[in-house]
């Protein structure tokens, strides 16, 4: 199922990993409200949902959306700077990826929570020149300053 | 590099509620 070493020991070294087939565990689908396969969520330790995706993927995206799964849990518990660091890793690690814009922009939405209030008109100035095209670019928009 | 992969989503809850540690779900449909 996963062939890629890369993305195997991520799995291993960053979560308690789960599989459940929808022949198995029909009742596991419904509870989740999973409708379609492959339907990959991540859980913080509290078991509350904090982000998920569907479909293959290449290796590297991928391992964004796993990456983006651990940020957006560290920005669900208000861990700021860690939140940020790891949505900054994304865009610096898969910069080519779906994933990076979506980084980018909660990187700086993480930065702003921080306590840094120039964070939000940064990130709009860089997504002028990164992602500009990409939904997360209009989202951040309405940040710049004018 | 294996991956240890549990099929009880309760006892995986509790063993990350006690770890501390996140969970990830894969549901699929791939040839049992």
């Amino acid at each position: 199922m996963y062939p890629n070493d890369r993305v195997a020991t991520f799995i291993a070294e960053n979560f308690i990993p789960v599989k459940i087939h929808i022949k198995e565990q029909p009742d596991t689908f419904k509870r989740f409200g999973v409708q379609w396969t492959p339907t990959l969520l991540t859980l913080d330790s509290d078991g509350v949902e904090r982000y998920r995706f569907e479909g293959f993927l290449p290796a590297n995206d991928f391992l964004a959306q796993l990456a983006l799964g651990l940020a957006h849990t560290a920005f669900a518990h208000e861990q700021w700077r860690e939140a940020e660091g790891r949505f900054r890793s994304i865009v610096q690690d898969f910069p080519e990826t779906d994933a990076a814009p979506e980084a980018l922009y909660w990187a700086g939405v993480s930065r702003y929570k921080g306590g840094d209030p120039a964070a939000l008109a940064d990130t709009a100035k860089q997504f002028q020149s990164s992602y500009a095209t990409t939904s997360w670019a209009k989202k951040a928009s309405v940040w710049a300053i004018r | 590099m294996d991956i240890a992969w549990r099929k009880n989503v309760d006892q995986a809850l509790a063993e990350a509620n006690a770890s501390g540690r996140a969970l990830f779900l894969d549901f699929n449909a791939a040839p049992l």
